[in-house]
C-alpha cells in the first residue's frame, strides 16, 4: 500500500485535536469538534475545510479552448474570464473519469480543479489526449493548498481577512490576486449547498490564511465527516459513490451538465443515446420510515425482494431529521413516491422513492 | 454485587446474579462520536457469544454490536431509540440490552476493568 500523504496543514489538524482517517490517498481530518456541530456551523455560521488534497490541473497553450471542450462535458466557449463551469470528463463508454470545476484564466488558459481519490488517473487521461493538441498539461497539486470558507457568515468572515470585496464576487466566478506577494485564486464556488469561497494559494500562504482564519474565531474548522453530509443533503454527488468509470451522467442526473450542441467531445454518442432512449438506471433519493440508516453499498430491493440497485450514500440526515440515502436504480422503479424496499443487516426496510435534493441549497447568486 | 466484563470489540456486560446488561464502553462511544442510531434485538432473541446481534451507528458508520457472552433478551433499552445520544452521555449507564445469561462460565474470557483499560491503550498506539 501507498504511503499516506499530508496536506500542508496536517500540522495544523493534529494540534486542533482531529480525528484523522485516510481519503483520496490523503491523511484527511474527518472531524474536529463532532460532525453534527460542525455541519451546523457550516449550515448556520462558518465553517472552514482543508481541502488542499483535491488536484489542480493548468492547460494553456494555442489550443486548450478546443481541447478543454474536447474533454470536457460542459462548454467552455460561452465561458468569460473569471468564470467557472462544473461538468464531468466522460470516457469512450460515457463512463465518468471524474467531475470537476473548470476556470478560464485567460484566453486559452484553463484551471482544473479534481478530485484527490482521481488524480493520478486524471492526469495520465488528460495526458494521453492532449497528445493530439497543442497544448501545455501542468499538474500543480503538490504545491497548491486549498481552503473552503462556506456558509452564511463566509462572506464577512473572508472579507475581514483577505482585504477584498469577496461580495462583488458572484457565484462560480473567481478573482486572481497578489496576496502578501504570493498568487492567490478566490472563488465563490463550494460543496456544501451554503454560500462560500474556495481559495487556491501556495503552502506558506495557504497555511498563513488558515491561522488568521482559526485567530479570527469567526469560523468552525470542519473536517470531511460534515463535509460528506453536507453535500449529500443538498443532493451534490461524491467520486466514487455516485459517480464511477461505469456510471453516466444520464444515470446519475446530470445531463444538464453535458452539452450535446457544441462540437465532438469524448463520450458524446452514449450520451446523446442514452438521453434519447433513456439509461437503464437512474438516481434517486430514498427516505426510510424507519430510524434504520442506509449506508453506501446496502442492497435496494423491489416489492418481490428483487435486488434492483444499491444505495449510493445514506445518512440519518443532521439539517433534516429523516433516514435518507441516494441509490442507483433500474430505470423502470424510479418513480416518485414508489414503494421499495432496503436491506439493512438482518431486516428490510420500506423507502420511498423522493427527490435526492433533501434540503435546499442556499447559494447566493 | 455486580460485576463488569469487557470484549476485545468494546462491548460490556455488567453482570448481577445470572442476570446481564450489555452495552458499548465509554471508550467505544468516544471513538464513534455522535450516536444517531441503535439497531436492537428484541425481547426472546437469543445472543451467542461471539456473534453479531446488532449495531451502533455515528453520524459516519454503522459499527456492529457483538455479545460479549450468550443469553436470552429479557428488554431491550427502549430509551435509546428516540434518543440514542443517552449512549455518547453515559456509555456504563445507558445499555443496550438486558440478557439471561445461560452459560456464566463464558465470563471467563471476557477482560476486568485493568486488562480493558490496557487493552485500549494497546490499540490507541
Amino acid at each position: 500500500m501507498e504511503e499516506l500523504r499530508k496536506t500542508c496543514l496536517h500540522d495544523r489538524h493534529v494540534s486542533l485535536g482531529a480525528q484523522m482517517s485516510p481519503f483520496g490517498g490523503f491523511d484527511m481530518p474527518i472531524q474536529y469538534s463532532g460532525i453534527v456541530e460542525e455541519h451546523n456551523a457550516v449550515r448556520n455560521a462558518c465553517g472552514v475545510f482543508d481541502v488542499s488534497h483535491m488536484g489542480e490541473v493548468t492547460v494553456t497553450g494555442s489550443e486548450a479552448e478546443k481541447f478543454v471542450n474536447y474533454i470536457f462535458s460542459n462548454d467552455v466557449v460561452p465561458l468569460h474570464d473569471g468564470g467557472i463551469l462544473y461538468g464531468m470528463m466522460l470516457n469512450h463508454e460515457g463512463g465518468v473519469v471524474d467531475d470537476l470545476l473548470v476556470y478560464k484564466r485567460g484566453e486559452n488558459s484553463f484551471l482544473l480543479v479534481i478530485n484527490a481519490s482521481n488524480i493520478a488517473k486524471d492526469v495520465a487521461w488528460i495526458e494521453e489526449q492532449a497528445k493530439a493538441f497543442d497544448v501545455n498539461v501542468e499538474n500543480i497539486s503538490d504545491t497548491t493548498g486549498e481552503i473552503a470558507v462556506q456558509g452564511p457568515e463566509a462572506e464577512a468572515a473572508l472579507e475581514n481577512i483577505l482585504g477584498i470585496p469577496c461580495k462583488e464576487l458572484t457565484f462560480y466566478t473567481f478573482k486572481e490576486l497578489d496576496y502578501e506577494g504570493t498568487p492567490m485564486i478566490v472563488s465563490r464556488t463550494g460543496y456544501t449547498g451554503e454560500d462560500g469561497f474556495e481559495i487556491y494559494a501556495t503552502h506558506e500562504t495557504t497555511r498563513k490564511l488558515w491561522d488568521k482564519l482559526i485567530e479570527s474565531g469567526k469560523v468552525v474548522p470542519c473536517g470531511l465527516g460534515c463535509r460528506d453530509t453536507l453535500r449529500f443533503e443538498v443532493g451534490l454527488p461524491l467520486y466514487g459513490d455516485e459517480l464511477a468509470d461505469d456510471i453516466t451522467p444520464v444515470e446519475a442526473c446530470l445531463s444538464m451538465f453535458v452539452k450535446l450542441d457544441k462540437p465532438e467531445f469524448i463520450g458524446r454518442d452514449v450520451i446523446a443515446r442514452q438521453k434519447a432512449e433513456g439509461a437503464p438506471r437512474k438516481l434517486v433519493g430514498l427516505e426510510l420510515m424507519d430510524r434504520a440508516i442506509p449506508r453506501h453499498g446496502y442492497e435496494v430491493l423491489n416489492a418481490d425482494d428483487e435486488v434492483i440497485g444499491y444505495v449510493t450514500t445514506g445518512y440519518r440526515g443532521i439539517s433534516v431529521d429523516k433516514s435518507i440515502a441516494a441509490a442507483l436504480i433500474e430505470t423502470k422503479y424510479a418513480v416518485k413516491d414508489n414503494e421499495l424496499k432496503i436491506r439493512i443487516r438482518r431486516k428490510t426496510f420500506p423507502a420511498k422513492v423522493v427527490a435526492k435534493k433533501f434540503y435546499k441549497k442556499s447559494y447566493k447568486k | 454485587m455486580s460485576k463488569t466484563y469487557y470484549s476485545p470489540t468494546h462491548e460490556y456486560v455488567t453482570v448481577d446474579g445470572n442476570i446481564g446488561y450489555i452495552g458499548i464502553s465509554d471508550y467505544a462511544q468516544h471513538a464513534l462520536g455522535n450516536v444517531v442510531y441503535v439497531d436492537m434485538p428484541e425481547q426472546g432473541d437469543d445472543l451467542e457469544a461471539g456473534e453479531e446481534f446488532g449495531a451502533v451507528e455515528s453520524v459516519k458508520a454503522a459499527s456492529d454490536l457483538f455479545a460479549p457472552v450468550s443469553g436470552a433478551v429479557i428488554e431491550s433499552n427502549e430509551q435509546l431509540i428516540d434518543n440514542p445520544r443517552l449512549i455518547n452521555e453515559d456509555a456504563m449507564a445507558n445499555w443496550i440490552v438486558k440478557i439471561e445469561l445461560t452459560d456464566p462460565s463464558e465470563l471467563d474470557n471476557l477482560m476486568d476493568e485493568e486488562a480493558y483499560r490496557a487493552h485500549c491503550e494497546a490499540e490507541k498506539h
